[in-house]
């Protein structure tokens, strides 16, 4: 059924006309690997150059009959392969080490044993896709988008049960009569002339710009790629795997039967803190009891971007982007008095850290939601706004 | 073809044998003033034996499996080097006797207070382990006997039907193999850390014995043919799978490497780290990072190429190579429980390649006395001898 129906396209769409243009090769069919041999040694002794064997199968001693030459294909693989390991390694190093860099099982950003499976993956990948890209360039022999043996009996033959070989009309020693003679006298079952396809190539030269060409790539991608979405992931669609959520383990705000006291959330063990929570010594006291220390953070172009980073974003809505107090709340909230203060500028570092972290009469504490490296990069970045506001003319200067 | 049947030299016997003898005392000393330590010499060369006879015995048993026959030439030196399978169960004795200096989970007392060892301890028991390794060597044996005799009967007359025999006990042999080959590598091997486990093991085992057991055939091979052993019509092409199957059973060796390492360094897991971290302590750094080059490293990329498949020159090195390289495995494998920190290598470890190489000569040259070094009348072996890349 299906086979009636593939032979009726072919007829339709493969069957060409007998072709019209220049002869390109002769062509002749063998019955066993044998013969093939036999004939491939044949045409080699005779001397011709342009000449090919197709079997169905690699036939053993092949290589010696033809007197083919070592091949460099190897190092077209090799370096392929290569540049795959080396792409891969690159990759996976700029991808978690620099621009994502994430901990993952208490790993180093990068490391290597992690990276192998991929840069491994690549290198095969890599090789095999150029051997095989090489190999239709070479069969096609690019730029050409087709081998004149394409849509041929012998081609038909050769590609399921027969041995062929041919030689082209190219090749120097090439005499029509003497080849055929050749053939036939080497037991082939069937000798025949291939001619060059005439395509129609329109106005373009280059057969690979050929619009038909180029549309029958497209749709054939189009429908390669539609196919192979709808098979994956359609019909085949499995869900992701949610084992991991309905495991046995302890969730928050839930009775637990292993702990005595019956809660399933745990308090820190005495005398320790939980990561992140360290406990703010002056919480709820008046400002003149903080303590003075140092801004903890250097004054480098990363933490004041931080600073400015995490300003503009908890800071400016009451505050303004340059701290001046022009409130983007439209009195929804009680205006806060500018930044650039004679008070707020003699403060100290630590009093203003005291200010977010405490919060003070209307303005609330901000412990919660930005980190303690964050705030006092805050109050840096705040140092530079109260600097530019008051620059002195000698900031001016230029060297 | 035009085999003819020459003797091999005496003087095979002859330095294989004082070779032997060398090794053996040494051994004996060893035992004397270093008991613990030659017992694990000991169970370094046992299973490096091992690796060549059974791992030889595999590729008899593959050849037939998957109908080769550029092998076909070569199969009656690899049935020879198999020959060291029955010498396995007399070699087993003395090992009987070190399982208390050899395997912790042997000593009643640490059993008692260890309750990791205690829910292990129904397969991990003597008894139950000694039959294991006596059904293992008798299973192999059994194989070997079974399966070179057919292979020598048809040396006479040449009947398809001993193929067939061996075709089918083979299809029986590689499922035993595997399953035996796995018990044999995780009772004598990873049971030396009992706390440690590794499902892949018997996989990575299973992978040095084949390269041990195609490199010391290809080796044999070359050898012969040099001396003007084999027949003259056996070309160079026809090692071209023999090295093939060298380097891809390499490769495999260091997927399978690999894919223990990378489990256990992912999960970071206390109970399986440190096994490796042993391996990772002091100068045992060096003989992993050793491993990793001289196994697999550079063989890789000596290998790679086309032409270093056919090229015996080369070839007759690179097998040795891989010997040494697996015995360089093994001893990575089996030695860190006894040198905790360090690697060490004594004069005791000078029992292993005079024991190792002695043994294998001497029974190379008595078993090959009595057989034609080619399976003359194998119905494959003309097709093996016109093989052609
Ligand atoms: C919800 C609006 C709001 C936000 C957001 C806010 N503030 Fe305030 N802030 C105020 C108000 C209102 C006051 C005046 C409180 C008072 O009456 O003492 C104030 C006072 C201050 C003062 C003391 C000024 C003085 O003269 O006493 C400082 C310093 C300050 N804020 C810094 C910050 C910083 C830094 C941030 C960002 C982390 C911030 N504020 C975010 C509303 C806000």
């Amino acid at each position: 059924m299906i086979g009636k129906i593939l032979k009726k396209l072919d007829d339709k769409f493969l069957k060409s006309e007998p072709r019209t243009g220049e002869l390109f090769a002769v062509a002749a069919l063998f019955d066993t690997p044998d013969q093939i041999i036999h004939a491939a040694e044949k045409v080699s002794d005779s001397g011709y150059k342009k000449f090919d064997v197709l079997t169905p199968y690699p036939v053993h001693g092949m290589d010696g009959a033809m007197n083919l030459k070592p091949t460099g294909i190897g190092w077209v693989g090799l370096i392929a392969g290569m540049s795959g390991t080396f792409l891969a390694f690159l990759m996976i190093w700029w991808m978690v080490g620099i621009n994502y860099p994430n901990i993952f099982g208490g790993k180093p950003y990068f490391n290597l044993p992690a990276s192998i499976p991929i840069m491994f993956e690549l290198t095969v990948l890599l090789s095999a896709l150029t051997l095989v890209g090489s190999l239709i360039a070479l069969f096609m022999k690019l730029p050409a988008n087709a081998n004149p043996l394409m849509d041929t009996d012998f081609i038909k033959r050769v590609t399921s049960d027969k041995f062929g070989i041919y030689i082209e009309a190219k090749d120097p020693k090439f005499k029509l009569e003497e080849v055929r003679a050749m053939f036939e006298s080497l037991g082939s079952t069937s000798v025949s002339n291939i001619h060059d396809a005439e395509y129609d190539l329109g106005d373009t030269k280059n057969p690979l710009l050929n619009g038909k060409f180029i549309g029958a790539m497209l749709g054939t991608s189009v429908a390669v790629v539609g196919i192979t979405y709808f098979v994956l992931n359609v019909l085949l669609f499995l869900p992701p795997f949610n084992w991991m959520h309905y495991q046995p383990k302890v969730l928050p705000q839930t009775e637990s039967k292993f702990f005595k006291d019956g809660f399933s959330m745990r308090k820190p063990v005495e005398g320790t803190v939980a990561r992140g929570f360290m406990p703010y010594e002056f919480k709820g006291m008046p400002d003149s009891m903080v303590v003075i220390t140092p801004n903890p953070l250097p004054v480098t172009q990363k933490v004041l971007d931080l600073g400015k980073k995490r300003f503009d974003t908890y800071c400016s809505p009451c505050h303004g982007f340059y701290g001046k107090g022009d409130s983007r709340l439209r009195g929804q909230f009680p205006v806060p008095p500018t930044l650039h203060s004679q008070k707020v500028t003699n403060w100290k570092d630590a009093n203003i850290y005291h200010v977010i972290t405490n919060g003070q009469n209307t303005m609330p504490s901000y412990a919660s939601s930005i980190s303690r490296d964050d705030r006092w990069a805050i109050i840096h970045y705040l140092r530079v706004l109260q600097r530019s506001a008051n620059a002195p003319d000698s900031d001016l200067e230029t060297k | 073809m035009d085999y003819i049947k020459k003797q091999l030299p005496d003087s095979l016997t002859k330095t294989g044998g004082i070779m032997l003898a060398v090794g053996v005392l040494i051994l004996i000393m060893a035992f004397i003033f270093t008991p613990e330590r030659a017992f694990f010499d000991y169970l370094w060369i046992y299973l490096f034996m091992v690796s060549i006879g059974v791992g030889s015995l595999a590729l008899v048993a593959l050849e037939y499996l998957v109908g080769a026959t550029w092998s076909t030439p070569f199969r009656r030196i690899t049935e020879i080097l198999a020959s060291l399978t029955p010498v396995l169960i007399i070699l087993a004795i003395p090992l009987f006797f070190g399982l208390h200096d050899l395997f912790h989970w042997t000593h009643a007392e640490a059993v008692e207070h260890d309750a990791v060892l205690q829910s292990k301890s129904p397969y991990l028991n003597v008894p139950f382990f000694m039959a294991r390794t006596a059904f293992c060597l008798l299973l192999w044996v059994l194989f070997y006997y079974m399966l070179t005799r057919n292979s020598e009967k048809q040396d006479i007359d040449g009947d398809p039907k001993y193929t067939k025999r061996n075709v089918t006990l083979s299809t029986i042999f590689a499922a035993l193999f595997v399953i035996t080959i796995t018990i044999a590598a995780i009772d004598w091997a990873m049971s030396l850390e009992p706390h440690w486990f590794s499902t892949i093991f018997g996989v990575y085992y299973f992978a040095g014995t084949v390269i041990a057991a195609l490199a010391a055939s290809t080796f044999a091979s070359i050898k012969l043919k040099e001396g003007g052993y084999l027949d003259k019509s056996l070309g160079e092409d026809s090692f071209y799978s023999l090295g093939t199957l060298m380097f891809g059973f390499n490769v495999f060796w260091a997927y399978i490497a690999f894919s223990q390492f990378i489990l256990i360094w992912y999960a970071d897991l206390p109970e399986e780290t440190f096994w490796l971290i042993h391996r990772w302590e002091g100068s045992w750094k060096f003989v992993s990072l050793a491993l990793l080059f001289f196994h697999f490293v550079l063989p890789f990329l000596i290998l790679v190429g086309r032409n270093a498949k056919t090229n015996l020159g080369l070839l007759k090195w690179m097998a040795p190579w891989m010997l040494v390289a697996h015995a360089l495995d093994l001893y990575w494998l089996i030695f860190p429980t006894l040198f905790r920190g360090n690697a060490s290598f004594g004069w005791q470890e000078l029992s292993f390649p005079l024991i190792v190489i002695g043994l294998t000569m001497v029974v190379f040259k008595l078993s090959a006395n009595k057989k034609n070094l080619m399976a003359i009348k194998d119905p494959k072996m003309q097709m093996g001898l016109d093989f052609h890349l």
